[in-house]
């Protein structure tokens, strides 16, 4: 049983690890902001004029002019370098316009970057977005290693189940022989293993459950100290009540599964004599 | 009921268990098959029984032909012959009521008539009140008639024994041998496979006797047995 709640316990688990990180990134992903550095020497009044210019634009939906002093006292009180800041002569940074694109495709995100930095008043244009796109990249190849992962201990219990099922087919010959020569029909004598299956894929299932939610305990509160380290109120998610069903009556049907498959291959070989 | 006709068969190993074996059994008939051990009694119940196929000829029961029986009819088959055997095979770890139970189960009847049949068959075996005991706790004579509450509690056409009364001293062989002629007068066909020549002595019913796979005798009810019957 313990074996099976492993199985069922290691995809499961890595599936809500997987949707973790990915909920985490889904609040960037939205969120195809980018920033626009102007050059240093743009003054206050054009910086504003180029935001009005560019939140005009049909491709844009908003601009946020972030003033040097503004992002300097900002850097100040967040880096922990007010020393070092005040050793300067003058502010380092520059204007920052964050301009959100309008609509959703990249393509469009690209060439709105390529045309914003051909104005000479703009030094350069970064698009966070490379990274977001590079994480979702690897949650999706994660994604699909744990697709992989599930089938193949999916398979694993389906073999687990049905090594335990034909040692009890081996248990109780006497009792099917017996069966078989009172006129027995071979669906007649499968059904309590189908159902044994079926009980030991739900019972090992919902050990599984609870292995994940205990494991989730455990890492709810480290996992909240860490959010609140980067200043985000995120929470460990556990299994949803579909991912619950879903691990339920997946443990249930490989159960089944099993117990078909063993059945189908040895209560064939228990003939009376 | 019962019919064999040229009926060989030999067993994988080589050996010929039957070697033109024919005769058949009426509707209602009771009879006895005797013969030395290894003379292919057990493996002519085993072909009425479907447990084994024969290699050539042709058993009839219930007018069916067992050759052309399908792995998948077998079931349905065995349900309407009701078997005894000489180790009982109950189930140690049911009841005594969940053992007669058990092909009343199987052909699907509902719960109260299961009930109601296994009552029957109990208070026809002497058992009645038993139900609840575990088949361990009754001795080998009781165990036997539980088997034989079993095998005629789905009223079957017919009932074959292999050595019902084996392992039972002579009275109770008798009880049992009492117990099948009872069954019989309703109208159940009984072919009883032993080799306990005095007990059977003391009834008039035929007796066919194998002999090396073959038929050696068959000696119609009322009638004496000849003496070199004896001996086996």
């Amino acid at each position: 049983m313990l074996v099976i709640a492993i199985a069922l316990a290691l995809p499961a688990g890595l599936r809500v690890i997987v949707n973790n990180v990915g909920s985490v990134s889904g609040s960037w992903q939205g969120a195809a902001d980018f920033s626009v550095y102007l050059a240093e020497d743009v003054g206050d009044e054009r910086a504003a004029a180029l935001a009005d210019e560019i939140r005009a634009r049909d491709d844009v939906a908003d601009v946020t002019l972030i003033d040097r002093e503004q992002a300097l006292a900002d850097f100040r009180a967040r880096s922990g370098f007010g020393a070092a800041l005040d050793a300067l002569e003058h502010n380092p940074l520059p204007h920052t316009l964050v301009v959100r694109p309008a609509g959703g495709a990249s393509g469009s995100v690209e060439a709105l970057a390529q045309a914003l930095s051909a104005d000479p008043a703009v030094h350069l244009v970064q698009l966070d977005t490379e990274w977001v796109a590079r994480l979702r990249a690897i949650l999706e190849l994660t994604s699909r290693v744990v697709d992989v992962v599930t089938v193949l201990l999916g398979l694993g219990v389906v073999l687990v189940i049905g090594n335990t099922i034909r040692l009890e087919i081996n248990n109780r010959s006497v009792e099917i022989e017996v069966m078989k020569l009172v006129g027995g029909s071979d669906g007649f004598i499968r059904r309590p293993f189908l159902y044994l299956g079926f009980w030991y894929g739900l019972g090992g299932a919902l050990v599984a459950a609870l292995l994940i939610a205990a494991a989730l305990a455990l890492l709810r509160s480290p996992a909240a100290a860490l959010a609140a380290l980067y200043g985000s109120d995120f929470r460990l998610a556990g299994l949803s009540a579909s991912q619950a069903a879903l691990l339920l009556g997946g443990g249930a049907l490989l159960g089944w599964a099993g117990a078909g498959l063993a059945t189908a291959r040895h209560l064939r070989a228990i003939e009376p004599r | 009921m019962i019919r064999f006709e040229h009926v060989h068969k030999r067993y994988p190993n080589g050996k010929d268990a039957l070697r033109g074996i024919s005769f058949s059994l009426e509707r209602g008939e009771m009879a006895f098959l005797t013969g030395p051990s290894g003379a292919g009694k057990s493996t002519l119940l085993k072909l009425i029984t479907l447990i084994e196929k024969p290699s050539r000829g042709t058993v009839l029961v219930n007018n069916q032909n067992t050759s052309r029986v399908s792995r998948r009819r077998i079931p349905r088959f065995r349900q309407r012959i009701g078997v005894v055997f000489q180790d009982h095979k109950l189930l140690y770890d049911r009841s005594v009521f969940d053992n007669v139970a058990l092909p009343l189960v199987i052909g699907g009847l509902g719960p109260r008539e299961i009930a109601r049949r296994v009552r029957a068959a109990l208070d026809q075996v002497g058992l009645l009140g038993r139900e609840r005991h575990a088949p361990i706790t009754l001795s080998t004579g009781e165990q036997q008639r539980v088997g034989i509450a079993r095998a005629v509690a789905s009223r079957p056409d017919v009932v074959v024994a292999d050595e019902p009364t084996g392992n039972l001293d002579p009275e109770l062989s008798l009880e049992i041998m009492r117990l099948f002629e009872r069954f019989n007068e309703v109208g159940v066909t009984m072919l009883i496979a032993t080799h306990d020549l005095d007990l059977i002595s003391r009834m008039s019913h035929r007796r066919l006797r194998i002999v090396d796979g073959q038929v050696a005798a068959d000696v119609p009810a009322g009638e004496a047995g000849h003496d070199w019957e004896a001996g086996d």
